[in-house]
């Protein structure tokens, strides 16, 4: 009886640390006040080691150590102007949704695809947008413009500049504190059904949170 | 799963003699003593309700449907309180007057204890009534008001009466609403604008899993299923904003599905719509031609699950053009 | 009116010439299949599955492209169940007919043992079935604390919002299962041959099947954890269900495993009580819980196929890449909802009905009158199994399909109110002047009616389209059932184990903890639930992680509240280990004393129940009644005669002659 119990109680324990478990936070919130934020992420065709080497990803830059952390998570100070570079790696595809191939919810409506300003993408052409970049509480909403499927691309991260890769810059000024899904529309989740399994719905992927603190 | 449990039933019914050869009056005077609690009660706290609660029920009047849900409702509580009010006293009564503690004389087994023909059948005729009336009423509150705002199918039954109905496309995505107005080139735009006094009708559909769309405060509510187009009329009356949100449980970001929508006046809606029609318009003849239901492309369609040369069984307008291998 | 022929009522135990086995050797014990082999069978089978699967599927593109091959998951759980299964020693006896052999006999057994082996006795079945019961809900209540956790606050997120539906999801599954089982599980097992005069169940091996898939059914959807969770919920809407990862796997087999054990455990219940009641026990003395259990064994066989079915089709779409519900390639969204709701809307009633069962069955003994209109709540019960299979389409009123069908399935939902509130009518009249006993047990009752009514009437909001659009999907209709599955069924269940656990294990529960738990159950029950109908009317979707910020105040008073719920339970666990193991105080044969035949037999029941097959002479509701005839003829005195009210008049136990105490007794079980 005692041992029953204590089991249960074990296994309890393990479920909640297991279930608790987030992926770690980037802290970008350290900056001096008023300065602007530089956040920087990347996306990968294929994370390229456990659990799920196939799954695409997001990666997001430590400020501190200039190290590459496998997560979502990302921490800005409130009320701030938050410049984001996302470097993207991955191949594209025409959109299902064309509606999402038009940059929204940034400074001047536009982002930079490789020092050039863009409005709205037309994904039928060129090599397609290989993911999405939204907060859609916010209303931002950015393409990231895919590379060549048939160039040698990087399918392991952390990716470095070597590859192929298209570089997206636009800015936006983070809201009061609260905490911001963000999220990938492009249904890049290969292998499941619409393609929106997998990656897309997993935290540390494809989906993650915009952490605000005043 | 419900039940109809009559109050007046309960009460009524304990008030008639226990069918016992001479009823003694003690035994009558319980069930008179109930039937007045239960009608003093009754007879209070259901205007109390009507008037103070009834005008304040969520989702409020912003809309023809969500005002007819809210006048259901008040009348549903309405019949509710006295049955609810009938059995808890009756419980009440039973509890402090028929304990064991209290002393008191032993029950009176037998057959006259386990039966009452008159008490059961009126129990049965009146739970019947009642049940029947509820049907009936909530017919006619379905049939006589556009439907009720719930979503109807691709070919709506209960119409609005109104000439111009002003179609608006939602179209639930993972893990967002899209909006489509047709009737202005068919621009798509996050936004939920819609015009006050004006009969609406959205067409709801699903470019993957199952989502559902409810406009809270409009009292509207419509499944959007995948190659489905789900029809659900309203007539908003007030200004002002309304949540909408995902209610069919579409996976992680179902919790967040939600946007705000705004009622504006018919001149503020023409503008809106030919304004943002204006600045859309790069991106909207990107987009497929309007059409009720689509088929996701080929490819992201399944995202691969299905293998690339199996066709979609039923094409209708794809969403997304087709492409030889995505990333 | 069919009698067990080889049970001829009137002869003296045992009835035939005891068939004499060897002895079995001691040092065997640990070798006969019991629970510890069928972890070590189950283990074995889901790696066997897993491996094979890899090797016919791995090569495919879908595992390839997603890391996950649903062909290994889906084999390894089905091989798992059936290794579990085989170590149990429930194919030990199939098989050996199978091959033309002579199956071992059955072991005579009375030690702590037999809890854990492939039984065939009903009462160590029930109590199998009470543990497991239990475990299920003690899970699914941790999972419930967890989601109130969550909810405590609208945008802070103690769990990602992948985990929380994975916990949802999971909450839901385990306490729907547990549900179906919840009072039919344990107490119809172990009360209904005691009830209807029987030795024994009509099948006992597919009774002991029945609890042993069940069990296995717990580890499956446990599992689901472990393959990251699903994120349906319980109603595992498709093409969600097609698109997500292995966990949805373990829910589909799950169910499937769980199916299968309703299935059986209906077949065996029914065929039960049609054929193994003693003579003289007519359809009109049968107690009014075997009604419930019969009214409920009818759905249980008729509405699980569907959705033995539907989980079918569910794994050959995750699996074969078939498209019975997805849209594009030919299948259609709507026809999980169809089939499952087929089966979902009967299934509310298998929770439903032995609740009200067992209500109605304790409310005569605590209020010393007969049960009122016994005929009615019989033909109510029945009427609602019938109309029961006619409503399901009211969970898709807003879906879009056959919308012209809603007044139809707008009127069948509130026709079948009229049955459902016959239960008020028989408790309300069975309290009428009544002598009430406020025994923990009658408190349980009450609650239950309390609960119940107000579950009751806002299912009738929920039938009413319009008012539907809004409450459709919303924390409302979430209020709305655990007011009538876990306000009526598990408010039932504890009222029942507190009346019947005397008699199934001989020692009393504490009667201040018992009380203590029913009030702190009852007031943050209501606490927890009664707020969530208000945040569901205000527009909070259910299953969601964050909410709007002016709802907090009441998501907080129904999370506060639910951990006190959480403490309550454990009275009952502290209660229960109390006064079972640790200070056990020995309860007379008939504490109630109730005329239930159930109750005329010593405590603990001998494992043949009656030494004579009982000659039943009326309902064992003639209370009040001074001159009425016993229950039944036992061939010796009753315990308890209709009228006697106090304690003193009653037999005392140790009155009795047990078979026990004569010499050339055999105690092994007849041969099955």
């Amino acid at each position: 009886m005692v041992g029953f119990f204590v089991v249960a109680v074990v296994v309890i324990v393990v479920l909640v640390i297991g279930f608790t478990k987030q992926p770690p936070t980037v802290d970008y919130s350290n900056a001096q006040s008023g300065q602007p934020v530089d956040v920087t992420l990347q996306t990968v065709g294929a994370y390229g080691s456990a659990p799920h080497p196939t799954w695409v990803s997001y990666l997001i830059k430590d400020p501190s150590t200039g190290q590459w952390v496998h997560t979502s998570y990302f921490q800005v100070p409130a009320h701030t102007r938050v410049n984001m570079t996302i470097i993207q790696y991955d191949s594209g595809s025409p959109l299902r949704n064309q509606q999402i191939g038009m940059v929204t919810g940034t400074a001047g409506k536009v982002a930079l695809l490789n020092g050039k300003p863009f409005h709205v993408y037309n994904s039928n052409a060129g090599n397609g947008v290989g993911h999405t970049f939204s907060i859609p509480t916010l209303g931002i909403n950015v393409p990231l413009v895919g590379n060549n499927a048939n160039a040698n691309l990087c399918s392991a991260a952390p990716c470095t500049e070597k590859s192929p890769h298209n570089v997206l810059k636009f800015s936006f000024t983070s809201p009061g504190s609260g905490s911001y899904p963000w999220q990938c529309f492009v249904p890049c989740g290969l292998g499941f059904l619409y393609g929106n399994g997998g990656p897309m719905q997993t935290n540390g992927y494809m989906a993650g949170f915009m952490k605000v603190v005043a | 799963m419900s039940v109809a449990a009559e109050g007046g039933a309960v009460s009524e019914g304990s008030g008639a003699p226990q069918g016992t050869d001479e009823p003694p009056r003690k035994e009558a005077s319980h069930g008179w003593r109930l039937f007045a609690i239960w009608l003093v009660l009754s007879a209070i706290v259901d205007p109390l309700y009507y008037i103070f609660a009834g005008p304040h029920i969520p989702p409020g009047r912003m809309s023809s449907t969500a005002g007819g849900a809210v006048f259901d409702f008040n009348i549903l509580i309405v019949l509710a309180i006295p049955v609810m009010i009938g059995v808890w006293v009756y419980m009440a009564y039973a509890i402090i007057q028929w304990r064991a503690s209290k002393g008191g004389p032993e029950p009176e087994g037998g057959p006259l204890a386990a039966n009452n023909f008159k008490i059961q059948t009126s129990w049965i005729t009146i739970t019947t009534v009642l049940v029947l009336f509820l049907a009936g009423f909530g017919t006619y509150e379905l049939v006589q008001p556009e439907g009720a705002g719930g979503g109807q199918g691709p070919n709506p039954i209960w119409t609005p009466t109104s000439n111009t109905v002003l179609p608006i496309q939602v179209i639930g995505q993972q893990w967002k609403f899209t909006y489509r107005y047709p009737t202005f080139g068919g621009f798509e735009t996050t936004q939920l604008v819609v015009p006050q006094g004006v009969s609406i009708a959205f067409h709801v559909t699903s470019l993957d899993v199952i989502h559902d769309f409810w406009a809270y405060q409009l009292g509207v509510k419509a499944d959007a299923n995948p190659n489905q187009d789900n029809v659900a009329f309203t007539t908003p009356y007030q200004l002002g904003s309304f949540v909408v949100r995902c209610d069919e449980l579409c996976g992680i970001w179902h919790g967040a599905m939600y946007n705000n929508g705004a009622v504006v006046t018919k001149d503020q809606f023409e503008v809106w719509a030919q304004t943002t029609e204006k600045a859309l318009a790069a991106n909207t003849k990107l987009l497929p031609p309007f059409a009720y239901t689509y088929t996701p492309d080929a490819n992201g369609a399944d995202g691969g699950y299905y293998p690339d040369n199996v066709d979609p069984y039923s094409k209708v307008e794809t969403y997304g053009a087709t492409q030889p291998g995505s990333g | 009116m069919a009698i067990d022929i080889t049970e001829t009522p009137g002869t003296d135990f045992p009835g035939e010439t005891p068939i004499h086995q060897p002895a079995m050797r001691r040092g065997s014990e640990w070798l006969r299949p019991h629970m510890g082999w069928a972890v070590v069978g189950a283990v074995v089978g889901y790696l066997l599955g897993h491996w094979f699967g890899n090797i016919i599927y791995g090569q495919n593109t879908v595992p390839q492209n997603t890391g996950q091959n649903n062909v290994a998951i889906v084999l390894g759980l089905a091989f798992g169940v059936a290794g579990w299964l085989a170590g149990i020693g429930a194919l030990t006896y199939p098989l050996a007919k199978l091959v033309g052999r002579e199956p071992p006999p059955p072991v005579p057994e009375t030690g702590w043992m037999r809890y854990f082996r492939y039984t065939e006795d009903h009462k160590v079945v029930g109590m199998q079935y009470l543990i497991g019961v239990l475990t299920f809900l003690f899970t699914g209540g941790l999972l419930a604390m967890a989601i109130r956790t969550q909810l405590l606050s609208p945008t802070t997120h103690v769990f990602g919002p992948d985990t929380y539906i994975a916990i949802v999801g999971e909450h839901g599954t385990i306490m729907m299962m547990m549900a179906t089982s919840a009072v039919v599980g344990p107490l119809g097992n172990w009360l209904t041959p005691l009830m209807i005069g029987s030795r024994r169940m009509a099948f006992p091996r597919l009774e002991s099947f029945s609890f042993w898939i069940f069990s296995a059914g717990y580890l499956v959807i446990l599992s689901a954890l472990a393959f990251g969770g699903f994120p349906t919920g319980w109603t595992g809407y498709a093409p969600l269900q097609t698109q997500a990862s292995g966990g949805m796997d373990s829910y589909l087999v799950g169910f499937a495993v769980i199916g299968i054990g309703m299935i059986a455990a209906g077949f065996n219940l029914a065929c039960t009580i049609i054929n193994y009641r003693a003579p003289g026990m007519t359809w009109s003395r049968v107690p009014i819980f075997v009604w419930a259990v019969l009214a409920t064994c009818a759905l249980l066989t008729l509405a699980t196929p569907s959705l033995l079915a539907a989980g079918y089709f569910g794994i050959l779409d995750r699996t074969a890449q078939t498209a019975f519900f997805v849209t594009e390639h030919g299948g259609s969204s709507f026809l999980w909802q169809n089939l499952f709701w087929f089966f979902g809307h009967p299934e509310v009633y298998i929770m439903a009905l032995p609740g009200f069962g067992l209500v109605m069955e304790m409310l005569p003994v605590f209020t010393r009158k007969p049960l009122f209109a016994y005929r009615v709540a019989a033909a109510g019960m029945i009427g609602v199994a019938l109309l029961s299979f006619f409503v399901w389409q009211h969970h898709l009123f807003q879906s879009g399909i056959n919308p012209d069908m809603r007044p139809l399935f707008m009127l069948t939902t509130e026709l079948i109110s009229i049955p459902t509130g016959f239960l008020f009518l028989v408790t309300l009249g069975t309290l009428w002047k009544a002598k009430i006993r406020f025994d923990a047990p009658m408190l349980f009752i009450l609650g239950m009616m309390f609960n119940f009514l107000i579950g009751g009437i806002t299912g009738v909001f929920l039938s009413d389209v319009p008012v539907d659009v809004t409450v459709h999907g919303s924390f409302f209709v979430m209020a709305h059932f655990h007011y009538t599955i876990m306000g009526g069924l598990i408010f039932a269940l504890f009222g029942g184990l507190y009346f019947y656990l005397p008699k199934m294990t001989g020692k009393t529960m504490n009667r201040k903890l018992s009380i203590w738990h029913f009030w702190t159950f009852f007031i943050f029950f209501n606490l927890t639930f009664f707020p969530l109908f208000l945040v569901g009317l205000l527009g909070q979707p259910r299953r969601v992680f964050e909410y709007a910020p002016n709802l907090q105040t009441l998501n907080d008073i129904s999370s506060v509240s639910a951990f006190l719920l959480g403490a309550s339970f454990l009275i009952f666990i502290v209660n229960f280990v109390w006064s079972q193991w640790i200070n056990p105080t020995k309860s007379p044969d008939n504490p109630w004393n109730s005329l239930g035949l159930e109750w005329q037999t010593p405590t603990p029941v001998p494992w043949y129940n009656f030494e004579r097959i009982p000659v039943v002479n009326s309902d064992p509701y003639h209370y009040g009644e001074p001159g009425a005839l016993p229950v039944a003829d036992l061939g010796r005195e009753p315990l308890v005669t209709a009228g006697v009210v106090s304690k003193e008049e009653a037999v005392q136990p140790g009155e009795l002659e047990s078979p026990d105490d004569t010499d050339d007794f055999d105690p092994r079980p007849p041969i099955l």
